[in-house]
């Protein structure tokens, strides 16, 4: 019975896209095992240490596990057999509990005094919490009249019913408390229906996964926390690159002179360090509204790159193409950049609509300085021109004279070649990569730059 | 040996080492020794990661074994050497008609091995804890040599033999994701995220450290070093810095949480943001407080 619930957890992981090795899932139960099946938390992290190995895999984990090993079970009303187990059913107690009906103006306006209460008070613990949010959905959450087989509880009928929002209670314990709401109805949801419906539809995928364009607002916060360390590692490895010394020509004179040490007997050889190659780094990226969030993100990658290396310029276009590299001066505050972004892309527009070939035309003839023998050039677009010309000659031009080039499509690839996409054609000219997530824009750096 | 005996106990003897652990920690630091596989700490810098393996260490008066990783470091410098110079003296100073048999038998003895920290660890027989530290630091060949280690606790010295670990040392590996760790690695290893501490755990961190220091005072700086840390600063403020922030305001006298403490705390901002461009958002966010 154990087992199948534990296997069921890890199947559910797998599916939202944390991978788990077979030993690690042995790992789990040997750990778990070794455990008080009674505290909660202990197993929780036992399972977190053995199964995950990514924090930005933590939130899907969290959810799911509280799905498969839920904190209590049944449908009471009130928290107050919270944690103890089996819960008396609620329907049969509805009218002897705190009296009155479950539901009802009076009650609604007492748990709106306690939740103001408890919310402001700093000395108030996470199980007080935790009580207050059970009894809202228990008493505010049910649905009734819906079909047999429907859920019938919602978060979003108790927040609404309730309103905490009104509260005059800070932003963090109100954010904390709509959590706890949310994992109660979905508790209760998975009670009735299992586990595995509810893990289905209501975990997001871990924040590498999440595709740049339907990103929430606290998992584009997420992402750019997550972009910072990309920049760093990309730039560790080119500096590595530099750094092995191992490969340069033969030092003689510094051979020669170790090699005193030991009676003229050269043990060990030193090398010239190597020539630095120096990579440039130009970026053209698409700021129209198809592509804002996609855009906002590769930019901040180069933000970040920026404070790694010198030679990085950066372009924005709509339909006309403008520099932005100073706005990306290392250290900046970067919601300061964001807003200077949205500003440079008013003047990266003339019409108004995305438009690659005169962009790209305009590039060549203000810019063709950017682009060298030593540049790398990215594109960041989606490749929809609105059926205007696709601008191929100055791409190809542009191609010829740097080292290497790619373009990065934040579309899937089954998308590409639909409607006014070139993605082929330009693909022709310029190797193309899909580009949707974190992972995806993790390994393109990995690989290719 | 066991190392804990539950994550309960494990957080008792943690706290009295001088480590308040949390939930994760606790739970983590107990299965490590329990399962006996290497635990791998990833956070920010700054948060306790190798202090963790430190207190283990000082729980139990295990020997601690650290091996610093870096860029370049190689086999040489991880698992053992063999002493060439001595050897090259041991080969002059022999007598003329000693055969080569012999005298290979000689130089490749215990006498002219170094031993690295791994080998080190792997041949106590006492309690240790091996600590390789920021291992995100070094190449992707050491990281192979790790796995192998790791996984047997044996290391073969072709001409002295396989010497395998009497007693498995407790392992703990730090990174600050500053390179993505192979999957190879992550899997034989249990995953611990640190992450600065919550705002009632940094305040008795800092009260156990700081003891004379005044409640209100610390409140108020894990508040702003809390708000500090959300600003997406280049380097944010590690748990010693808020600690030595205390100790500092506590040697200027402003222990209380006087008129002066506010401006007394803008001088000594030096002690948790290092950076200039830092130093200037931090002012401002201190002064809009």
């Amino acid at each position: 019975m154990m087992l199948d619930r534990h296997l069921g957890f890890v199947g559910a992981l797998r599916a939202a896209g944390v991978p788990v090795a077979v030993s690690e899932d042995l790992d789990a139960l040997a750990a778990v095992r070794s455990l008080d099946w009674e505290r909660r938390a202990s197993v929780r992290e036992a399972y977190a240490a053995t199964l995950l190995k990514r924090t930005a895999h933590r939130a899907a984990f969290d959810a799911l596990f509280d799905l498969w090993f839920p904190p209590r079970v049944g449908t009471s009303r009130t928290g107050s057999g919270a944690g103890s187990g089996a819960e008396a059913d609620a329907d049969s107690a509805e009218t002897a509990e705190n009296g009155g009906a479950p539901d009802s103006g009076e009650q609604r306006e007492d748990l709106r005094r306690r939740l103001a209460e408890a919310l402001t008070d700093p000395t108030t613990t996470d199980a007080q919490v935790e009580a207050l949010a059970v009894e809202a959905v228990g008493r505010f959450g049910r649905l009734s009249g819906r079909p047999a087989g429907a859920s019938t509880w919602s978060a979003y009928t108790t927040l609404r019913r309730l309103a905490p929002g009104d509260l005059d209670v800070p932003d963090d314990a109100l954010a904390d408390f709509e959590a706890r709401v949310q994992r109660e109805a979905l508790r209760r949801i998975a009670e009735q229906k299992g586990a595995e419906h509810v893990g289905r539809t209501a975990v997001r995928p871990a924040t590498d996964r999440v595709a740049f364009t339907s990103a929430s607002a606290a998992e584009l916060t997420e992402m750019r926390r997550a972009v910072a360390p990309l920049a760093r590692r990309l730039a560790a490895r080119l500096a590595r690159d530099h750094r092995t010394g191992r490969r340069g020509p033969l030092d003689v004179r510094r051979t020669v002179r170790s090699s005193l040490a030991t009676g003229g007997v050269p043990l060990t050889t030193h090398h010239r360090p190597r020539r630095p190659r120096r990579t440039d780094l130009v970026v053209l990226c698409d700021v129209s509204g198809s592509v804002a969030h996609f855009a906002r993100f590769t930019l901040m990658l180069v933000v970040a790159l920026r404070e790694q290396f010198n030679g990085v310029r950066a372009f924005a276009f709509v339909d006309d193409v403008v520099e932005v590299t100073d706005l990306l001066r290392p250290g900046a505050d970067v919601a300061e950049v964001l807003a200077d972004l949205v500003d440079a892309r008013g003047r990266a527009v003339r019409l108004g609509r995305t438009d690659y070939g005169r962009s790209l035309n305009s590039f060549v003839e203000r810019h063709a300085d950017a682009v060298g023998p030593r540049t790398t050039v990215l594109v960041l677009g989606d490749a929809r021109s609105n059926y205007s010309d696709p601008g191929l000659v100055p791409l190809r031009r542009m191609v010829e004279h740097a080292r290497q080039a790619w373009w990065l499509n934040p579309e899937p690839r089954r998308q590409w070649d639909t409607g006014d996409s070139d993605a082929g054609r330009y693909a022709g000219v310029v190797p193309m990569a899909e580009c949707r997530d974190l992972d995806q824009l993790a390994r393109f750096v990995r690989e290719h730059l | 040996m066991t190392w804990f005996a539950s994550p309960d106990d494990a957080a008792v003897r943690l706290g009295e080492a001088g480590y308040l652990a949390d939930d994760a920690t606790a739970t983590s630091a107990f299965l490590s020794g329990e399962l006996g596989k290497p635990l791998l700490v990833e956070g920010p810098a700054g948060v306790g990661k190798t202090e963790l393996a430190k207190v283990v260490a000082r729980a139990h008066g295990a020997e601690l074994v650290r091996l610093q990783c870096y860029e370049g470091l190689d086999e040489a410098r991880a698992l053992y050497e063999w002493n060439y110079k001595k050897q090259l003296l041991r080969i002059q100073a022999g007598a003329e008609d000693e055969g080569w048999a012999a005298t290979q038998d000689d130089i490749f003895s215990e006498e002219f091995l170094l031993t690295r920290p791994l080998l080190t660890a792997i041949r106590r027989t006492g309690p240790t804890v091996l600590l390789v530290d920021e291992v995100d630091k070094t190449d992707v060949e050491v990281e192979g040599l790790l796995l192998e280690v790791l996984s047997d606790f044996a290391v073969t010295v072709p001409e002295l033999g396989t010497i395998t670990a009497t007693r498995r040392p407790y392992v703990v590996l730090t990174s600050n994701a500053s390179r993505d760790l192979s999957e190879a690695v992550r899997r034989r290893c249990l995953f611990l995220h640190l992450d600065h501490p919550t705002p009632e755990r940094e305040r008795e961190i800092v009260l156990s450290h700081v003891p004379d220091a005044e409640e209100g005072l610390v409140r108020r700086v894990v508040e702003v070093v809390g708000r500090l840390r959300s600003l997406e600063l280049r380097k944010a403020p590690s748990i010693a810095e808020t600690v030595d922030w205390v100790r500092t305001l506590v040697a200027l006298q402003s222990g209380s949480l006087g008129d002066g403490a506010d401006a007394a705390m803008e001088r000594t901002l030096g002690v948790v943001v290092k950076h200039g461009s830092d130093l200037e958002a931090a002012a401002k966010e201190l002064a809009r407080a």
